[in-house]
């Protein structure tokens, strides 16, 4: 049940998305900054950009609406009533008021009601999109916060009120539930293209990098995913020169090991990007649990 | 210049110079429609396209055939750092310039810097001295990067001056810290520091 504060608040005539519990973190996410690199600002935006837009689509927002991004669970939410939501990525058990939500539906809260994530059991990241998106002020031109750099709307915390924005133009689509397949619990397979410094790698360890079975790391995060497997050996050494960065470059670390850049990896960096993993696989990213293991696949051919 | 594959979504130029990069940043701004960023740094200029808008082999074309020539660095405006030369690594550095500590200083704070580009993260520049005859000589990165570097660290690695804008992780030779506020989302103007910006370092005492 809701607490009183929580449903004035939620009645008001601004409504809000009231944050009753975070455990992990919640993070608001829209699309990213784009065309800010000059001055050291990366992309940033939702780390499954599929599941951003498909949230978004289910209540009629546009897709670039700003949403929440939770990282395994363990968050409780205070909507208003006639409210639209929708929560799609990571699966896991989701309830509105105690009733088992679906993934990849809209519903319509009739009262205040409470959603509730808990943990996820495939995939890691659920999306919470919500009718009019959510209006917290922009930074740069956009509502994401980039863990690394520390821009954008802090992580959630208790207490904290989310405005929700006016009511978009498009209405909530008649297909409100999309049969979408959950994140795999298995083998990940992840196209890549070969990266500019790939003939840094001696031969072996190009054919451990796209031969070997990987596994994701929990030492992983919006910055890069790190993969754990065999050492690979680099074929040329000394240091490169700070070079520019995209989202999916798998840059190899001086101990060997081969990083993922996430969404809110550095502008520029140092060590050599073997390969790119291609825009089409980035998102499954994003749902990487610890330990779940990944292999790399060369896409041949001009892209 | 040459052409570096970096994915489906982007291609990599390198050039011989720093000039070089200039050069094609310059050539490069009035971009086809489908070129989403050009993200320049030491010796390359990233090019990042949407391959629904432009191709890559498209992308290729066109870098290629813009016409474009080296370039010096824009001259912008002029800013004054306070520095405490306070860093732990004075003294590694001081090493690989066979002298000493002060002299470190000295040949720091006498230099005139100039922002060749941004990167790492907001608002941290990469500085080389504006006079190029006038180059310090390089230092190596730490072997280990230390997880955590103060805000305002004053830092030196291969031919750059940098300076950290907020505590991070880092792996350059910090050599002193300033109170100076490199990055504010909320200014007009976020960083201070930006491509072309002179900067002189004034020693203060602590």
């Amino acid at each position: 049940m809701l607490s009183p504060d929580a449903l004035a608040s939620s009645s008001a005539a601004h409504p809000v998305v009231r944050v009753l519990a975070v455990e992990g973190r919640a993070l608001v996410q829209d699309l990213g900054r784009v065309g800010l690199a000059h001055l050291g600002v990366s992309g940033s935006g939702a780390f499954d950009r599929a599941a951003h837009r498909l949230a978004n689509r289910l209540v009629g927002n546009p897709e670039h609406a700003a949403a929440l991004e939770v990282l395994l669970g363990g968050v409780r939410l205070a909507l208003p009533a006639g409210c639209w939501l929708a929560v799609t990525g990571a699966w896991g058990p989701v309830t509105l008021e105690g009733e088992r939500l679906e993934p990849h539906t809209a519903v319509r809260t009739s009262l205040p009601c409470e959603l509730a994530l808990g943990p996820a059991t495939h995939g890691v990241r659920y999306t919470v999109a919500v009718r009019g998106g959510l209006a917290v002020a922009e930074t740069l031109g956009s509502r994401s916060r980039d863990t690394l750099a520390a821009l954008g709307p802090a992580p959630l915390a208790a207490g904290d009120e989310l405005p929700i924005g006016p009511e978009p133009d498009d209405l909530v689509p008649p297909a409100d539930r999309l049969p979408v397949d959950p994140p795999t619990t298995g083998l990940v397979e992840l196209d890549v293209r070969p990266g500019p410094r790939l003939e840094w790698l001696t031969a072996g360890a190009r054919d451990l990098l796209l031969g070997v079975v990987w596994q994701a790391s929990a030492r992983s995060d919006r910055t890069g995913v790190r993969l754990e497997g065999p050492r690979l050996d680099l074929a040329r050494h000394g240091e490169l020169a700070s070079e520019g960065m995209l989202r999916g470059s798998i840059q190899i670390s001086p101990d060997g090991a081969p990083t993922v850049l996430g969404p809110d990896h550095p502008v520029t960096g140092g060590y050599p990007v073997a390969l790119v993993v291609t825009e089409a696989s980035l998102d499954r990213l994003a749902q990487l649990r610890p330990g779940q293991p990944v292999r790399l696949h060369l896409v041949a051919g001009r892209p | 210049m040459r052409l570096l594959a970096c994915g489906d979504r982007a291609l990599l130029a390198e050039f011989a110079t720093q000039g070089g990069v200039l050069g094609a940043l310059a050539a490069w701004q009035d971009a086809p429609p489908g070129v989403l960023e050009l993200v320049p740094a030491a010796r390359t200029v990233l090019v990042r396209v949407d391959p629904g808008v432009l191709g890559l082999g498209h992308l290729e074309h066109w870098l290629t055939t813009t016409p474009r020539a080296e370039a010096a660095l824009p001259v912008g405006a002029e800013v004054t750092i306070p520095v405490r030369y306070d860093g732990e690594d004075l003294a590694t550095v001081a090493q690989a310039w066979a002298c000493s500590p002060d002299e470190v200083v000295d040949r720091h704070s006498a230099s005139e810097w100039v922002c060749a580009f941004v990167g790492f993260a907001p608002g941290f520049p990469y500085l080389v001295p504006a006079d190029g005859a006038a180059a310090l000589p390089p230092v190596a990165r730490r072997s280990t990067s230390r997880t955590t570097v103060p805000t305002g660290a004053v830092a030196l690695a291969a031919e750059y001056c940098g300076i950290y804008p907020r505590s991070s992780p880092g792996g350059w030779q910090l050599i002193g810290t300033t109170d100076a506020v490199l990055w504010d989302a909320a200014r007009a103007d976020p960083a201070l520091v930006t491509p072309g910006t002179r900067v002189r370092f004034a020693r203060v005492v602590p």
